[in-house]
């Protein structure tokens, strides 16, 4: 399953190089249908994610500790203090629309802050619940 | 053509000749990762303050990027190296370089130049709330995302202007 992503992305490079949240999360919706067919994303289990307190790093225990309380208000990086715009793509159009960036951070900050990745599952949740807000 | 049109470049070519400590723009033919990922975390740091020899150790821990991981595929590492390299500041003019910790790829915070021209700054703001590390250069440079470091665009944390 892990072998679908980069298809994923390949698919939406030629397609076209912009994607919408919505194609985003689909295919990671169709990912995680694959070990479940009757999966649904869950903006709840989504919001989970974005605020629970992992501790596996001192210093950034959560995903809100950078992106803010708010996913539609941004935040700001716990170490260098930039200021990091917001998550939701109802108040940062870039958001969600380059598959490989999404990707890329999704291994990065899953890596920091639960020390491992993130499945397609918990990808699909957390996507669910940066568009619904709050 | 209008006056305007002829004056660009004259008025381009004097700012390139008055090139001063508080200007320091990205100079041209940066690789577009350079501000997609350098200036993700953190702002594209201006490549004319550290030397060379600092952004080849730099580039070369990406990894283990000041406790965080920063890894790059190996072309765009290379070319983003290359171009710090290629505009990398005068050993003569940064001083010795430095270290926040030991083991830690050099700081661009640590010369001797950002020093000095900071020697004035009370410690304590280096460490506020909406600072949280001297090279969060925009927290008190309004301007630094264009980089411009004059000094009536200082606004210390707190929301007090800068003065002498
Ligand atoms: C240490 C700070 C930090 C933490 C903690 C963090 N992020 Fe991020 N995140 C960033 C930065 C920096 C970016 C890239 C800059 C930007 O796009 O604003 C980013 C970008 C993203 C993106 C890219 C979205 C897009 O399309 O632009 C996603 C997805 C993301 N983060 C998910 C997460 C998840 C999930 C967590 C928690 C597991 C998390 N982040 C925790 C700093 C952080
Ligand atoms: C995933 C986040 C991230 C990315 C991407 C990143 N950095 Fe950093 N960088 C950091 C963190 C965290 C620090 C430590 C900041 C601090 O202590 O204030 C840092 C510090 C630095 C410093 C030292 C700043 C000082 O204190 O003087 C330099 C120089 C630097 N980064 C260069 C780069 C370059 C060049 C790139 C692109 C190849 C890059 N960074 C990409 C997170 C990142
Ligand atoms: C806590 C606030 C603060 C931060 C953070 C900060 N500076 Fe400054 N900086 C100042 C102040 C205040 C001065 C003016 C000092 C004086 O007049 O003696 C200054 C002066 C300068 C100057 C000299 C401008 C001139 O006219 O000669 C430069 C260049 C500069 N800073 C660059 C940087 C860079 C690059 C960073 C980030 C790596 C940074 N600063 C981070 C507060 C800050």
């Amino acid at each position: 399953m892990k072998a679908l992503i980069p298809v994923l992305i390949g698919l939406f490079a030629v397609t076209a190089q912009a994607a919408t949240p919505n194609e985003i999360l689909a295919g990671y919706r169709a990912e995680a249908a694959k070990n479940n067919p009757r999966y649904q994303s869950s903006a709840e289990l989504g919001a989970q994610l974005y605020r629970h307190s992992f501790g596996v790093s001192a210093k950034m225990p959560s995903c809100s500790s950078c992106h803010g309380d708010d996913p539609a208000r941004g935040g700001s990086h716990v170490v260098t203090g930039k200021a990091i715009q917001p998550l939701a793509p109802a108040a940062n159009a870039e958001r969600f629309s380059d598959p490989a960036k999404v990707e890329k951070w999704f291994r990065r900050n899953c890596g920091e802050v639960l020390g491992r990745e993130c499945s397609a599952t918990e990808k699909a949740d957390f996507i669910t619940f940066v568009m619904r807000g709050r | 053509m209008n006056a305007a049109h002829l004056l660009a470049p004259l008025f381009s070519m004097f700012m390139v000749c008055t090139a001063q400590a508080d200007d320091l723009r990205l100079p041209a033919g940066a690789p577009p990762a350079f501000q997609s990922e350098c200036g993700a975390c953190h702002l594209a740091f201006p490549p004319r303050l550290l030397v060379a020899e600092d952004w080849r150790r730099v580039m070369a821990g990406l990894d283990r990027h000041y406790g965080d991981n920063a890894s790059l595929d190996e072309p765009t590492r290379r070319a983003i190296e290359a171009y710090l390299v290629e505009n990398a500041g005068k050993p003569k003019k940064l001083g010795p370089s430095g270290t926040a910790a030991p083991g830690e790829a050099p700081r661009l915070t640590a010369t001797a130049w950002f020093k000095r021209k900071h020697h004035e700054v009370p410690p304590a703001y280096w460490r506020h709330a909406e600072v949280r590390s001297p090279a969060n250069c925009a927290a008190c440079h309004k301007q630094a995302a264009s980089g411009s470091y004059r000094e009536r665009e200082i606004v210390m944390p707190g929301g007090r202007r800068w003065q002498d």
